[in-house]
């Protein structure tokens, strides 16, 4: 960059495209959102949103989605971080295959995913090679499909997940950590949970979050799943009426924003991308 | 790629005994409950015909029929429009915030937008775009009021090819600039003042230098775009309801009811969209290979 810089006339172009592209859309579902009385401008579309009572109702949906993402984050925390801890500890050897496999939901798809689950968890399963059932078949009962729903985001929010914690691992010294702790008498548990953990927390704030915005619309599982979380209940409301889901599309793209602004926030913009739609 | 001098240097430790291995076997035992064994299921289905025996007839059949051919082309084609789309677009963008000579205060702006953008999809995407392209969409009444132009009437529908490549381009783009940003501030400021040094253009800098380098990331990170698009079902569902049958929205009625009237080509159906994603997935990381040597 030698002499005095022209002013970036290009940049500046591209940048405006950008935001434009970004905004309209948004500023569009806004717009519309906010008509629902005729000739005037008002909150109307999103007190009708919260208010609905048909195809089961706002407030349980979005509840159950709610509770989907906090059991899919704490139960992705349990498995990810003590297996991240232990491969950087103990077991680099298995640092490829794992990292491979937090890979697979790139090539594994939501759609393929959930045929697959459909298709092997529909059946009583089996002890391998005897017909004695071990467990029945998961996708006819509750419980069962909630444990398909929470398992399913969690191999969804892996890449995500494992990444983070990772990063995060790396920037403090497990080892060291470790040794400290164990010197001091603490034992596995205490070493995770008072040691391991509040370290790596921003890491896992930031998994957490990432996993948050995946699973707080899905649609693909719940909907094949029959679980009458947010995204399939949006997707309803949609297909029946025009000014709510106009608002409550607002509404979860303010969410997203709020996840992501937040990883932003406390990872000081080293926050990572998503994708698989 | 840091981890290469870590596993280096404990690769001269004693292999870990059975028992350190039992850490990891959580982990393991998920991936293969809930991610190996479900796809392990329909590999294996695709092998069978509908009496239970063993064929390659299924394979066979998804390039013989027109139906499922004619969805992966879609699939395919409407990956790569947006793939390439939003990787220029996207890759324009990353430039302007990075060493475009825009001030640093849009660059965070953009890269947090990026990151909402790139997560914002599925059912509230579809919608976001009825409202802003849709037959009574913000900028389809804008166009109409101020410039006479009803696009409807001009063959643009946001239900048809055009118009899902427009909505996926607001996933793609933004993904093109988290990916591009860091490898555009990989560029050393050193190469470019030699080249400056030695006579070189801004165009001749671009065209023999900077381009060659980034040209393994840009081409790499083209290709994950476009295995984003192919694995998008929710989105491409809520806006046309199904009337354009790419791959995912196949499988999905594949999976409501054996539309197919076989199941093992059902499966096979799958495995060949999870094939194309693998195959796209592995160009990926051996272009990214390739940039690292010069982007540290």
């Amino acid at each position: 960059m030698s002499g005095v810089r022209r002013f970036p006339f290009w940049s500046w172009v591209w940048f405006a495209l950008g935001v434009l592209y970004f905004v309209l859309p948004l500023y569009a579902t806004l717009d519309f959102s906010l008509r629902m009385e005729r000739g005037a401008i008002g909150f109307k579309a999103y007190q009708a949103a919260f208010a609905a009572t048909s195809y089961g109702g706002f407030w349980p949906a979005f509840s159950l989605s709610l509770q989907y993402a906090v059991l899919t984050i704490i139960a992705s925390i349990i498995l990810v971080v003590p297996t991240a801890y232990w491969i950087r500890l103990r077991v680099p050897q298995a640092r490829r295959v794992v990292e491979f496999i937090t890979l697979m939901p790139f090539v594994v798809p939501a759609i393929i995913l959930v045929f697959g689950l459909i298709r092997v968890y529909s059946q009583p399963f089996n002890i391998p090679f005897t017909s004695i059932p071990l467990i029945g078949s998961l996708t006819n009962s509750p419980w069962g499909t909630g444990i398909l729903m929470v398992a399913g985001y969690m191999i969804l929010g892996l890449p995500y997940m494992f990444r983070s914690v990772d990063t995060g691992m790396r920037t403090v010294d497990v080892r060291t950590l470790t040794e400290a702790a164990q010197s001091l008498g603490a034992n596995w548990f205490t070493i995770m949970v008072r040691v391991i953990l509040p370290n790596v927390r921003t890491a896992l704030l930031s998994g957490a979050l990432l996993t948050f915005a995946i699973v707080i619309g899905e649609v693909v599982l719940a909907s094949y799943l029959g679980i009458n979380s947010f995204g399939p209940y949006l997707f309803l409301v949609g297909q029946h009426r025009a000014y709510e889901p106009a608002a409550l599309t607002f509404l979860t793209f303010l969410l997203t924003w709020v996840a992501m602004g937040l990883i932003q926030l406390i990872t000081g913009g080293q926050g990572q991308a998503a994708g698989a739609h | 790629m840091t981890e290469i001098t870590v596993m280096g240097a404990r690769a001269k430790l004693p292999a870990p005994s059975w028992r350190t291995w039992l850490g990891v076997v959580p982990f393991f035992l998920f991936a293969i409950l809930f991610l190996f064994l479900p796809s392990g299921r329909l590999l294996v289905g695709s092998f069978f015909d509908d009496q239970g025996h063993l064929s390659f007839g299924n394979i066979l059949e998804l390039v013989e029929q027109p139906y499922i051919l004619n969805s992966y082309w879609l699939s395919i084609r409407i990956s790569a429009v947006t793939a390439l789309g939003g990787g220029v677009f996207g890759f324009l963008l990353a430039y302007a915030v990075t060493i475009g000579g825009l001030p640093r205060s849009l660059r965070t702006a953009l890269i947090t937008f990026s990151g909402v953008a790139s997560n914002f999809a599925g059912v509230p995407l579809a919608f976001a775009f009825v409202a802003t392209l849709g037959r009574t969409g913000f900028i389809t009444a804008l166009l109409k009021t101020y410039f006479g132009w009803n696009v409807y009437d001009r063959g643009f529908s946001l239900y048809s090819f055009a118009g899902l490549a427009l909505t996926y381009m607001y996933f793609q783009f933004p993904l093109m600039v988290l990916i591009m940003a860091p490898a555009l501030d990989g560029l050393k400021r050193e190469w470019r003042e030699a080249a400056e040094n030695l006579g070189a253009s801004t165009t001749q800098y671009w065209l023999k230098i900077a381009l060659p380098i980034l040209l393994p990331s840009i081409l790499g990170s083209m290709i994950l775009l476009f295995g984003n698009a192919f694995g998008a079902y929710a989105t491409a569902y809520a806006l046309t309801g199904g009337t354009l049958p790419i791959i995912t929205i196949q499988i999905g009625a594949q999976i409501r009811g054996d539309v197919l009237h076989n199941p093992g080509l059902g499966y096979a159906m799958a495995m060949g969209m999870v094939f194309i994603m693998a195959v796209s997935l592995a160009g990926y990381s051996w272009l990214q290979g390739r940039t690292e040597r010069w982007l540290r």
